[in-house]
């Protein structure tokens, strides 16, 4: 997964969030239409063109103070409405580590 | 054991008090993510996937038991009950929260731990032998003289806005266990013909998307000018480094275009003119450093304990002794390598637990002395031979005994995509899956000395480029493709593997190093012929066959 820290054009492909780790305790979060972050990635704001993915991401960069490093993700919205990370590097934010840890939490 | 002094106590609990400013002001709002990146990349923290990341030096490998235990508590209270020991002598906790992290390094300040220059583009935490100190044969202890390049350099402003991050490794034994060649400077401590101590200076390694060994500068810098010679390598490098391109800012590159003669011309004339500043070394500096050093009042003890020759008659304890334990300098002692490399599981990993309990077998059984090295595994330094069966038997009950140091199935390997933000491919199931293909002791022994090096990216914390087997993540249309290479080495004789041909997925890694180990085992002369040698003798292409005639 080429990582999208290297993202230099706003180019997108299909249904996208924007996503950031929370400054206070880094954990990962989505923006959402209400101007805020969430956990829960069924929260998160859809775009579908670029110039929607702009506009989230900058209104994203600019609240600095909840969350850092934004940047667009791709997402896979199923006919039912469920929204699932669109490549492994996004499902592994979203679900973990794929490899069970030292200690169970 | 090194005793630090008042100014070093000051210097880090000053630290934690301009960190805790830093953070509190960073979660204010008052700092950006722009103005704090570097702030906090200067002590230590990362952003990774699902949380910061927290790196703490362990500087030349060594820590006390009363250390280890506050690794341990930080895992505890501040993370997810453990830690990853990296290949630079340094522990990465992987879930620590933004706003704890003041209070984890004010606890880790009170046994002098800290995470200055651990990442960022400064000089990097110096790394040594991690059996610096009793490897029989050594020309003098080497964290010596570590101690001595770590107090001038520490926060030193010349050396803490380089083009690029800068890493020196410094051994003083004729088997490199430091992996001086892949450093930007890699230091070997020798003697002249007059018996006095120096150096002999590399320069220019280092991995990541352009690999280099390094190439020796001078062959002879006498130990009194080993700082004004490592500051003319510096000023070299800050004039010429380029800054203007990332990829091409480590000092690796700029050896490479200059050449190293020219090189080491540019380095000679700065260093005629501030060889003879303050920054040449009193006798009594060094002697002040080592005198700060603490080693045991070792008892005499006999080559062959009782203990020992009765245990030698239970398999067990023999596979494990003879992977594990190495020869000290001191008659009766050895050194045990710790494996953190259990089978099925992530390289490097330590749980709290056990974390505390070594420390507790450090203070029985190793002068409450702990060792860290670049293959990612512990050690106990000064064991007594007599003590070594009890010791066994206690790491065996704490996961802490396989067998397999040095073996296929000690894989180094670094986060990836687990947890990297700048990750391609995970690296750790590939480790964990090989250790599960290899995981007969007997068939691991039978193909002997065999290092797998696994890295999630270009960058290469995982040294692929030096594994003997080494394996590189990258991606392909969305997919995690690994290239594999083979005849890489870290050592004295350190060199670049070669490709053996187009990647291969996931699902096939561990399929494919079946393939070329058993390629090994059928083409090697004799038993004794290790896989290196093998790859020496006949080249890539009978691997490349045997792995390619069939995909
Ligand atoms: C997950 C967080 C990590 C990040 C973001 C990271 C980042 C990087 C980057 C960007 C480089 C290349 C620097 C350059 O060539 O200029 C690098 C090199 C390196 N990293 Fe990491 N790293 C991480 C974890 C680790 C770990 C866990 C280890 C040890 C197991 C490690 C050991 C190294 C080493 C030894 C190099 C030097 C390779 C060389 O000589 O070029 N890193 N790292
Ligand atoms: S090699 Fe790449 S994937 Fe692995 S830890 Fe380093 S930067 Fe991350």
């Amino acid at each position: 997964m080429t990582s999208p820290l290297e993202q230099k054009k706003i180019k997108i492909a299909g249904p996208s969030v924007v996503t950031a780790n929370r400054t206070w305790d880094g954990i990962v979060v989505y923006r959402t239409a209400a101007k805020s972050w969430s956990a829960d990635l069924s929260e998160a704001a859809i775009v579908r063109n670029s110039d929607e993915a702009k506009a989230l991401l900058a209104e994203s960069v600019a609240d600095d103070v909840g969350a850092i490093g934004p940047y667009i993700a791709p997402v896979q919205v199923g006919a039912d409405g469920k929204v699932e990370p669109g490549n492994l590097r996004e499902q592994i934010r979203r679900t973990g580590v794929t490899i069970g840890q030292p200690v169970q939490v | 054991m090194y005793a630090y002094d008042e100014i070093d106590r000051t210097l880090v609990n000053e630290r934690v008090s301009e960190f805790r400013d830093q953070v509190k002001r960073r979660l204010s709002g008052e700092l950006t993510e722009d103005e704090f990146k570097i702030l906090r990349l200067q002590n230590g923290v990362y952003l990774q996937l699902h949380a910061y990341m927290f790196r703490v030096a362990i500087p030349y490998g060594t820590l006390a038991s009363n250390q280890l235990r506050a690794l341990a508590h930080v895992a505890r209270k501040y993370d997810r009950g453990y830690g990853h020991f990296t290949t630079r002598q340094n522990i990465q906790f992987n879930w620590i929260k933004l706003a704890e992290l003041p209070d984890a390094l004010a606890d880790l300040a009170e046994v002098g731990i800290h995470a200055m220059q651990t990442s960022g583009n400064n000089m990097r935490n110096v790394t040594s032998d991690q059996w610096a100190g009793v490897a029989p044969g050594e020309i003098e202890d080497p964290r010596i003289w570590s101690e001595l390049i770590r107090q001038h350099t520490t926060l030193h402003p010349e050396f803490s806005f380089l083009p690029r991050k800068f890493k020196i490794a410094i051994t003083a034994s004729d088997h490199d266990r430091a992996a001086i060649k892949i450093h930007d400077i890699g230091l070997k401590l020798i003697k002249n013909e007059k018996g006095e101590t120096g150096f002999e200076v590399l320069v220019g390694g280092g991995l990541g998307r352009t690999p280099f060994i390094g190439k020796t500068i001078k062959h002879f810098v006498h130990g009194r000018d080993i700082l004004s010679y490592i500051e003319a390598i510096l000023r070299v490098y800050n004039q010429y480094g380029r800054r203007d391109n990332i990829y091409k800012a480590r000092i690796k590159i700029l050896v490479h275009e200059l050449g190293i003669e020219k090189f080491s011309r540019e380095v000679e004339e700065e260093w005629q003119q501030i060889r003879n500043s303050s920054l040449q070394i009193d006798d009594e500096v060094v002697e002040d450093i080592r005198s700060r050093f603490t080693y045991p009042a070792y008892e005499k003890l006999p080559h062959m304990p009782d203990e020992l020759r009765q245990a030698a008659a239970d398999p067990d304890f023999e596979a494990w002794r003879k992977n594990s334990v190495a020869p000290h300098k001191v008659q009766g002692y050895s050194i045990v390598t710790i494996s953190l490399k259990p089978i099925g599981a992530p390289p490097g990993d330590a749980t709290a637990e056990q974390m505390d309990a070594l420390a507790d077998l450090a203070d029985k059984y190793s002068f409450g002395e702990i060792r860290v090295g670049h293959e990612q595994n512990l050690a106990l330094p000064h064991v007594a031979k007599r003590d070594l069966p009890a010791l066994w038997k206690a790491l065996d009950k704490l996961g802490l005994a396989t067998p397999n140091v040095n073996l296929i199935t000690d894989i180094i390997a670094c986060p990836g995509l687990d947890y990297c933000s700048l990750a391609n491919a995970r690296s750790i199931p590939i480790a964990q899956e090989l250790t599960r293909r290899f995981a007969n002791h007997e068939l691991a022994n039978l193909i002997g000395r065999l290092h797998i090096n696994i890295s999630g990216c270009i960058n290469a914390c995982g040294h692929h480029h030096v594994g003997h087997i080494g394996i590189l993540g990258v991606e392909k249309n969305g997919e995690e493709v690994y290239q594999i290479t083979i005849g890489g080495r870290a050592d004295e004789s350190a060199a670049l593997g070669n490709l053996i041909g187009p990647g291969v997925k996931f699902d096939e890694v561990a399929d494919v190093v079946e393939d070329i180990v058993e390629a090994y085992l059928a083409l090697r002369e004799r038993p004794e012929e290790l896989f290196m040698d093998t790859v020496k003798r006949l080249g890539v292409e009978p691997f490349k066959e045997r792995v390619y005639a069939t995909r």
